[in-house]
């Protein structure tokens, strides 16, 4: 039997695991998943937890629960990957040897990579909201703040789930808003990109929102460093605030820096139609830890297990492998006041109006703030847990279309 | 397939208006492409970081983050802000002839 090992039990790891199980012959392969921790975070939720809008109940579940029996999980963190011996180390010292290895280990932040983010203030008027703790203690943090300036940071691109920090500064607005002291508070966004987004459509559209809302956009602003109650960027501009949200650096898992096939940021290196090392070719990674050019986010990693599935068994049966994976992704943007949008988009194809999943139909619209959207996102978590990780079926393709949309004259 | 002239060459650019062939590069060309974004003179500083970028490009198949390059290329981030204002990382990139980096999602 052909030994599959799953490093990461996230979503990635989860699904795939669960997918490979349904999809395989019986005693053709053995699968295991490794991860250091015993609960499965709905991601999605930690924008909602520094407002009161969900609880962690809501929010994590035991990663047994959502992977296969047949599977087994280990419950240890990596220490090192040996690739030519084709062996991965544990905590506890253990090695386990694979035929086909497959990295879902996601990426984390690393505030501690910015000079002064993580000294004095942190976690007092400086917080991150994508950690389970940074979300957790963000929460009275914002309940207790009663006026002044507002600053939402993203320190370096790529980031995981790239509309997150917009959302938050969104439910900013409405959260003060409904407080009634939206007239002491000063928001900022404050991005290293040159609009509110990166692509020119959906950028228009979500600096529209900003200025709707009220909320100032700083761009091409790079974080050098902070110093007290102030961002200093690497051309010595500089930002007060009196709370700091950041989005600090991402990276990917310590054992992959400074490995052979990771890029700088210690994400793996695949090709992005396959999504297997070109090195290691029994290597292959998908989600956040993949360095594939397309958004870091749940969406991405749901359409890519449908290839990578097929491909593992393709690899391990000696077929050709599928190579037509196209970066497809979408993602619900809560705009605050129980509205949302939606985007869809590819490697090739940046987010355009239109509506979704059905062509003229929707029922949700792209790129236009509804309620049905926000109901939609909110509907998501069930069907996160129910049919995305179990690997059932979903009405979306994993490849990206153009029905439904078009390009804004 | 795009194309873009610069200093009397005709070179194919991607998508993006970046050089689509790393193989069209030479000096001259890196001149002209840094003339391109505002870039008037190549200074020792800015060679020192288009070339790193560009090795590590060719070795590498992928571009040194921003850290990579205070950290490796001999030049420190504050000054490669200062020899390409506002993105170093896209516009090193694009004077080396090489893809605009990843992480711009």
């Amino acid at each position: 039997m052909q030994q599959v090992v799953i490093l990461g039990a996230g979503t990635g790891g989860s699904i795939m695991a669960n997918r490979l199980r349904k999809q395989a012959t019986r005693g053709e392969l053995s699968l295991t998943v490794i991860d250091p921790a015993a609960q499965h975070i709905y991601q999605p939720g930690l924008l909602f937890l520094p407002f009161g809008q969900t609880t962690e109940k809501k929010i994590l579940r035991p990663n047994r629960h959502f992977i296969d029996r047949g599977v087994s999980l280990v419950q240890q963190p990596v220490k090192s990957l040996d690739a030519a011996a084709r062996a991965v180390t544990l905590g506890d010292g253990s090695v386990i040897n694979y035929d086909v290895l497959i990295i879902a280990t996601g990426t984390k932040i690393a505030p501690e990579e910015t000079e002064g983010l993580t000294g004095d203030g942190w976690y007092t008027n400086r917080f991150d909201f994508y950690t389970l703790e940074g979300a957790r203690a963000l929460r009275p943090a914002l309940e207790k703040f009663t006026g002044g300036h507002l600053v939402i940071n993203i320190v370096d691109m790529p980031i995981k789930c790239p509309v997150a920090p917009l959302e938050f500064a969104f439910l900013a607005d409405a959260f003060f808003h409904k407080r009634g002291i939206r007239d002491k508070v000063r928001i900022s966004y404050v991005t290293p990109l040159d609009a509110a987004f990166t692509k020119p459509v959906a950028a228009k559209v979500f600096g529209d929102f900003l200025s709707k809302k009220g909320i100032e956009l700083v761009s091409e602003f790079n974080t050098g460093r902070v110093e007290g109650n102030q961002l200093i960027s690497w051309d010595e501009r500089t930002v007060d605030f009196d709370l700091l949200v950041t989005i600090p650096l991402h990276s990917g898992a310590d054992f992959l820096k400074g490995s052979e096939i990771a890029d700088d940021l210690g994400f793996v290196r695949v090709n992005k139609g396959s999504l297997q090392n070109e090195k290691y070719p029994e290597i292959f990674a998908l989600g956040d830890a993949a360095n594939v050019p397309t958004a870091k986010a749940g969406a991405v990693v749901h359409f890519e297990s449908e290839l990578l599935s097929e491909n593992i068994l393709r690899f391990l049966r000696k077929e050709p492998l599928l190579a037509d994976f196209d970066g497809h992704a979408n993602c619900f943007i809560e705009t605050g006041h129980g509205k949302a949008t939606l985007i869809d988009f590819s490697y090739n194809t940046e987010p355009l109006p239109g509506k979704f999943p059905y062509a003229g139909i929707g029922p949700l619209q792209l790129l236009k703030e509804t309620r049905i959207n926000h109901w939609g996102k909110l509907a998501f978590r069930f069907i996160y847990w129910y049919i995305l990780l179990p690997a059932r079926w979903l009405p979306i393709g994993r490849h990206f279309t153009m029905k439904g949309k078009y390009r804004p004259s | 397939m795009a194309t873009k002239t610069l200093g009397g060459r005709t070179v194919e650019v991607d998508e993006q208006g970046y050089l689509k062939n790393a193989a069209d590069w030479n000096e001259e060309l890196a001149k002209a492409l840094a003339a391109d974004i505002g870039i008037s003179e190549m200074t020792e500083g800015h060679w020192k970081v288009v070339n790193f970028m560009r090795e590590r490009y060719l070795k590498n198949g992928d571009a040194p983050s921003i850290r990579t390059l205070g950290k490796d290329s001999g030049v420190t981030t504050k000054e490669l802000y200062q020899l390409f204002p506002k993105g170093p990382a896209k516009l090193a990139a694009y004077v080396a002839g090489i893809p605009k980096p990843r992480g711009c999602i």
